[in-house]
């Protein structure tokens, strides 16, 4: 395991920059004012549970939201310029050509009827006026970049001859085809084993160096999180309730969703067992969004107090440059009665 | 160590396990050189369609038959102009001789004097030319409206469909001899007038697939490219698309020729050429008297619907996406 390398990203110019996105399905919003930007070069993950817009959010950025939903709100930036508004045809020269993207499923997200190497070439050929021939020869070195053994005879392979991990490397590999800018990867290791996701995350933090783009992870993973992000965005319901780098995010969290979701799960340094006791739960599930008014975290929350319900608290921007939309853990108070589990 | 006896142990089941004394012998154990068999070298092997096809054929001889009659048919009607040159609509015998009275009409006369073997050899050429051309047409018509339809949705799909269910509440009969009694019948506008009946249902089955596949990972995945519609209609949905689609042209065929068939027996067919339908219409009066006129042309249509049908089997069962995982 190579583990992550951080690049010099405080520095770097932002490459993608999301402002208050609200997106809505009819009269719901499933975004609902997420600001948060991606510089150049480096991780960024955005974690949340499920239901929380993290997946509309990614499709958004993509122009490929479903037609029932709209973008009601807000602007996306990348390379500086305004990409929400763009038309059909505009908005497919960035697809795959600037933005790569990879999904969840592996399985299910090449075509089973084209060979993987006609299927890497196809991508090529999008976006690059380039012979079959020449596309061809991309394509078996792309399935090298990638890490697939044997590469000239796996081209010739139907996705269905493959495992599950070498798809997705396949996936990564029509992803990088035409060297994009931002690489989204919506959950790419979720439908994978374990020990094949740590491959595959080294691969896509491999190809993040080599090829010099940023990469927007997307996950409800916390382990991921630490080893391979440079830098998290907690959402929650819609909204990004919290913004740090990995460890000084788990190290001491700043809304009680995040501390939550840190205490929710077990981990290897405090010797806990899960035989010891329960582990910390939140309780209710994300559909109570009772309090329209106030913090859409606060019916679920153990610190709200009366003044939560009655307004949504900003995103308060610290001085180390972490962002968090809850005053509460702040005080100091709750901060050393919360941390002592 | 006192012996131990097994027979007895089993019988008394329900007595305490006797407890065996630990012997103080320490038995060394048997070095073992574990040997594994070398695995045998990968084999390039792929399972390809050809050998699909072949194993199908195998284990489906039906389709063997349906694939030689077809064969057999097509090879008479593409060799009718010279296994019996002339016209075949040329009288050159005596009337109502019965199959095997002459062996210069082995099939016999009909009530003009015309050879029946060689009406039905024209015929099985204007069958089938007239069977393919309406099929490719209707499925080019078909497939293109339903792709747009199930591909895009929204507007474009509820008026396409409403185009298709207009199409389809029309009887089919009538429709088709509407269009031949407003044009000159004739092999181009039989097979254009069977298309039009024909393409409705083809444009639903290719809507409800192409609604379908549009919905799978692949295809989001092939719009994260950027790929426009026209080609993920083509090069990413349309092979998934296929299989349904080549087992109804299979039966689209073979309905085509019976509409074709249907028609000239009504004598609304090409009145210059010969085919199986209108042979069994101009056989019909005498059908008390002389049945193998209509018995003889009805029998080979029937042949060549069975034999297309067998194959749409095989089709059906070869291009079956659950059949496609092959032994890896």
């Amino acid at each position: 395991m190579s583990g992550h390398v951080s690049p010099p990203h405080r520095l770097a110019p932002s490459l993608l920059a999301v402002d208050d996105l609200r997106i809505a399905f009819g009269a719901n919003e499933a975004v609902r004012g997420v600001s948060f930007d991606v510089r150049e070069g480096e991780t960024l993950a955005i974690v949340g549970e499920s239901g929380s817009g993290k997946s509309v959010t990614a499709l958004s950025i993509m122009s490929l939201l479903p037609s029932s939903a709209r973008i009601a709100n807000g602007s996306i930036r990348f390379e500086g310029r305004e990409i929400t508004g763009l038309d059909a045809r505009e908005a497919r020269k960035i697809r795959g050509a600037s933005i790569g993207m990879i999904f969840q499923e592996p399985m299910t997200c090449l075509n089973p009827v084209m060979t993987v190497g006609d299927q890497i070439a196809e991508a090529v050929l999008q976006h690059q006026s380039i012979s079959r021939k020449a596309a061809q020869a991309r394509a078996i070195e792309l399935l090298d970049l990638v890490r697939i053994p044997d590469p000239h005879r796996r081209a010739m392979d139907y996705p269905h001859q493959l495992s599950g991990g070498m798809r997705q490397r396949v996936m990564i590999a029509i992803a990088v085809a035409c060297g994009p800018r931002l690489l989204i990867a919506d959950e790419p290791t979720t439908a994978l084993d374990v020990t094949i996701q740590s491959q595959v995350l080294d691969l896509i933090d491999r190809l993040r160096r080599e090829l010099s783009m940023a990469v927007l992870l997307i996950t409800h993973d916390l382990g991921i999180v630490g080893q391979w992000a440079d830098r998290v965005v907690v959402m929650y319901a819609g909204r990004n309730v919290e913004q740090g780098e990995p460890g000084a995010l788990f190290a001491n969290p700043l809304h009680p969703y995040t501390l939550g979701l840190l205490t929710a799960s077990p981990r290897l340094d405090d010797s806990y067992h899960y035989s010891d006791g329960p582990l910390n739960e939140i309780p209710g599930s994300i559909r109570s969004i009772a309090g329209e008014r106030g913090c859409t975290f606060a019916p679920r929350c153990a610190y709200a107090g009366p003044g939560c319900r009655e307004s949504i608290p900003p995103l308060l921007t610290l001085s180390d440059g972490r962002q968090v939309a809850c005053p509460v853990l702040m005080q100091e108070e709750h901060r050393v009665a919360s941390f002592n589990y | 160590m006192p012996p131990y006896n097994n027979a007895a142990a089993l019988r008394s089941a329900d007595a305490p396990t006797p407890h065996l004394p630990v012997s103080e012998v320490v038995v060394p154990l048997p070095r073992v050189t574990p040997f594994y068999p070398p695995s045998p070298a990968p084999q390039p092997v792929r399972w390809r369609t050809g050998r699909r096809v072949l194993a199908v054929f195998a284990r489906n001889p039906l389709v063997l038959i349906g694939a030689t009659i077809l064969l057999l048919i097509s090879m008479v009607g593409l060799l009718a102009p010279l296994l019996f040159p002339g016209d075949p609509l040329a009288i050159v015998g005596q009337p109502f001789l019965w199959p095997g009275a002459d062996a210069a009409h082995p099939f016999g006369t009909d009530s003009l004097g015309r050879d029946l073997l060689a009406g039905i050899a024209h015929g099985a050429s204007i069958s089938l030319r007239v069977g393919i051309a309406a099929t490719a047409l209707g499925l080019l018509i078909g497939v293109s409206i339903g792709a747009i339809a199930g591909y895009f949705g929204g507007w474009t799909d509820a008026i396409l469909s409403r185009l298709i269910e207009i199409f389809q509440t029309l009887p089919n009969f009538v429709m088709l001899v509407v269009i031949v009694a407003i044009a000159q019948p004739s092999v181009v506008t039989l097979s254009f007038a069977i298309a039009i009946v024909t393409w409705p249902g083809v444009a639903r089955l290719s809507r409800a697939e192409f609604r379908s596949i549009r919905a799978r990972d692949f295809v989001m995945a092939a719009r994260s490219l950027g790929f426009g519609p026209a080609r993920i209609i083509l090069s990413e949905i349309l092979p998934s698309a296929l299989p349904p689609l080549i087992v109804t042209a299979s039966m689209m065929v073979a309905s085509a020729i019976l509409m074709e068939s249907a028609l000239s027996f009504m004598g609304l067919g090409d009145p210059n050429v010969v085919s199986w339908g209108s042979m069994i219409g101009a056989g019909r009066e005498y059908l008390r008297t002389a049945w193998y006129m209509c018995a003889l042309p009805g029998f080979a249509i029937m042949l060549t619907v069975l034999a297309l049908n067998l194959i749409g089997d095989a089709l059906n069962e070869i291009l079956n996406p659950r059949n496609n995982e092959g032994p890896r």
